[in-house]
């Protein structure tokens, strides 16, 4: 970690702190814990959060069909059980433009040939970031990796596993991302504690996705009855609170 | 429609809201005919759940008739009577195929919250907190219904509301808490808590074998209740020194087979424990007060059973983990997998085994809500159960 990155560190983990002590509630409880790690991640210049996101200066041996530099970028890796046949759920994946149904922050993705696409994203604040994505690898039914190709805003690189699950399981998911966010490093842990958090992200797209192959739907609440006048949104709330 | 919100802590009101909609292909309207107070209800009447937001519509148990259909509902019609039971189950998932109900794992949309706090998230639940969903909940007119093709039951007209109402929660729900215990012929069970819940999971454990069944409460009425209707033995816990002795001596030294907790956070309890948990719950530093939780653990017999029905939410402090270790407890809880048993206990309903609406002491309307809330909260004019008709 940077110098400036760990003062930020610890100013901005102390200010959680205070605030999520002022609240005297759970939720206000664990708000002063995470200011807390992350005070102690500044003062001690080392990030748990780096470590498990694969973050870190030295080279990466993964090897991997990935076309963000070594080095740099963000590592996001999750997986989930969807109760379907691999084969199912390769084919609902392969169709990419099948993707933005589940993928919260994807506006498109329009197929161009057989290996290239182009994807246009929500970005944070209303913005707009686009490219284009190749196909780099594939296996029917158990693999599908892509990069971005060209000028892009967002290098990035991604991989997408199906494996059968024990026990009659379905089919175990595991996406593997890389990517190059538009500030680098710094840039992404600061929009991660503003709510854009990448690896959160992928969890919720990951649990989306399984919502809608295995019950033809993605549970919501929105648009409901409520007794508040124009009520905002848990999630808005709770990211003004973190802010 | 009118529905009673949730405002604050102590803070309810009946409020007219928007009439709700269809949202997804699975979902229905029903036009609720019945809907009722439950002991958890308290505990957010209280302000000890979190992320409860103002304006959020109470109630997870209620009942009534169809009046719209997503597209894709095909085994229900408009005009069918039916009991919703509280958790929100997609019905496909490995855990609703496997009788594991309430660990659905596709009906909450903030399961990410849960996940923080407790590695994985369970169902959605109707009206309790964001946690759970943030689902509108039942006591209101009207009430949106997610998988409405797999969770409503169908009533037969012959069965009024009263009698299949706590089919919803409380009855599946003392259900399981006996059905946990495994219970066996000759069996010993003691129930805490001889509240709605406390007092099914006592008439369950006749129904499925027990030799004898005990109820421990403090209320008088609760405790009557207990002995005429349950036909249990009871214990006044302010009355006598100690729990543990005296069930060891009810029991020739060896203790009951199977205790339940069917209090959960907000025991009352006394003592020097008791006054622990207070203070630190007063200042939100354990959000549970967990006396009985405490006496299971240390009442039960060697290699008996603990059944939990009783709600817990958070982190506790000085439990007996040593005595379940030493005795090698068996700990079974967590929200009931009512979808797993409604069927049977319809069943039971209908064969007249049992009257579920034997604990209804107040009938009121939904703008009583306010009023009936604090009185239930109180235990005030020996109220046990509240049903609310909109």
């Amino acid at each position: 970690m940077s110098d400036p990155e760990r003062w930020i560190s610890v100013a901005g983990g102390a200010a959680i702190t205070a605030f999520g002590l002022r609240r005297r509630s759970l939720g206000g409880l664990a708000l002063s814990a995470l200011g807390a790690a992350i005070v102690w991640r500044g003062a001690s210049g080392h990030c748990h959060v780096y470590e498990a996101l694969g973050v870190s200066s030295a080279p990466d041996d993964d090897g991997g069909h990935v076309s963000v530099r070594y080095g740099r970028g963000i590592r996001v890796e999750r997986s989930i059980t969807i109760g379907l046949p691999a084969p199912e759920v390769y084919s609902f994946f392969r169709n990419l433009e099948n993707l933005p149904r589940f993928l919260s922050h994807l506006h498109s993705v329009t197929v161009i040939d057989a290996k290239r696409s182009h994807w246009v994203t929500k970005g944070p604040a209303g913005s707009k970031a686009a490219w284009d994505a190749e196909i780099i690898n594939e296996a029917a039914n158990e693999l599908i990796a892509w990069r971005s190709v060209g000028n892009s805003q967002i290098d990035n690189a991604g991989s997408i596993h199906f494996k059968a699950a024990a026990g009659n399981r379905g089919t175990d998911v595991r996406v593997v991302l890389r990517y190059d966010p538009p500030a680098g490093k710094l840039g992404a842990a600061v929009t991660m504690l503003m709510g854009e958090d990448p690896d959160h992200q992928i969890r919720e797209d990951l649990r989306s996705l399984k919502m809608l192959l295995e019950t033809r739907e993605i549970a919501t609440t929105d648009g409901q009855s409520s007794g508040a006048p124009a009520r905002s949104r848990f999630r808005e709330a709770l990211s003004h609170l973190v802010r | 429609m009118k529905a009673v919100c949730w405002f604050g802590k102590t803070d309810v009101r009946v409020e007219t809201v928007p009439d709700p909609k269809i949202l997804n292909p699975h979902d229905a309207i029903v036009r609720v005919t019945l809907t009722a107070i439950c002991g958890s209800d308290l505990h957010l009447y209280d302000g000890y759940i979190p992320t409860m937001m103002a304006g959020d519509i109470l109630g997870h148990e209620f009942m009534g008739e169809v009046v719209e259909l997503g597209s894709e509902v095909k085994n229900l019609k408009v005009g069918d009577r039916v009991i919703v039971p509280f958790p929100i189950c997609c019905g496909r998932c490995w855990f609703c195929t496997n009788g594991l109900w309430s660990a659905c794992d596709n009906t909450n949309p903030n399961a990410w919250m849960v996940e923080e706090m407790n590695g994985f998230s369970g169902a959605g639940l109707y009206g309790y907190s964001h946690l759970y969903g943030g689902y509108a909940g039942g006591q209101a007119e009207l009430v949106r219904v997610p998988f409405a093709d797999v969770n409503p039951l169908k009533i037969p007209e012959s069965l009024p509301d009263e009698k299949v109402l706590f089919l919803t929660d409380i009855f599946p729900t003392g259900w399981f808490a006996a059905d946990n215990c495994d219970i066996k012929p000759g069996d010993i069970v003691a129930v805490w808590g001889c509240g709605p819940v406390g007092l099914f999971a006592q008439k369950s454990a006749w129904m499925m074998g027990a030799s004898r069944v005990i109820g421990i409460d403090r209320f008088p009425e609760r405790l009557k209740l207990a002995r005429d209707a349950c036909k249990s033995e009871t214990i006044n816990y302010e009355q006598i020194e100690d729990v543990h002795d005296l069930l060891k001596t009810m029991t020739g030294g060896r203790g009951p087979d199977a205790c339940i907790d069917a209090v959960g956070m907000e025991a009352h309890g006394h003592g020097a424990g008791a006054i622990y948990d207070r203070v630190k719950q007063a200042m939100r530093i354990e959000l549970d007060r967990a006396t009985v939780l405490r006496q299971v653990l240390y009442c039960c017999r060697k290699g008996g059973t603990v059944s939990i029905p009783g709600v817990y939410g958070g982190l506790i402090d000085k439990i007996p983990f040593g005595a379940a270790f030493a005795k090698g407890l068996t700990l079974k809880m967590g929200q009931a997998h009512v979808q797993r048993y409604i069927r049977d206990l319809l069943g039971r309903i209908e064969r007249d085994e049992i009257d579920p609406s034997f604990l209804i002491t107040h009938r009121v309307r939904l703008d009583d809500a306010p009023e009936m809330y604090r009185t239930f909260r109180d235990k005030e004019d020996g109220c046990i159960k509240v049903v609310m008709k909109p």
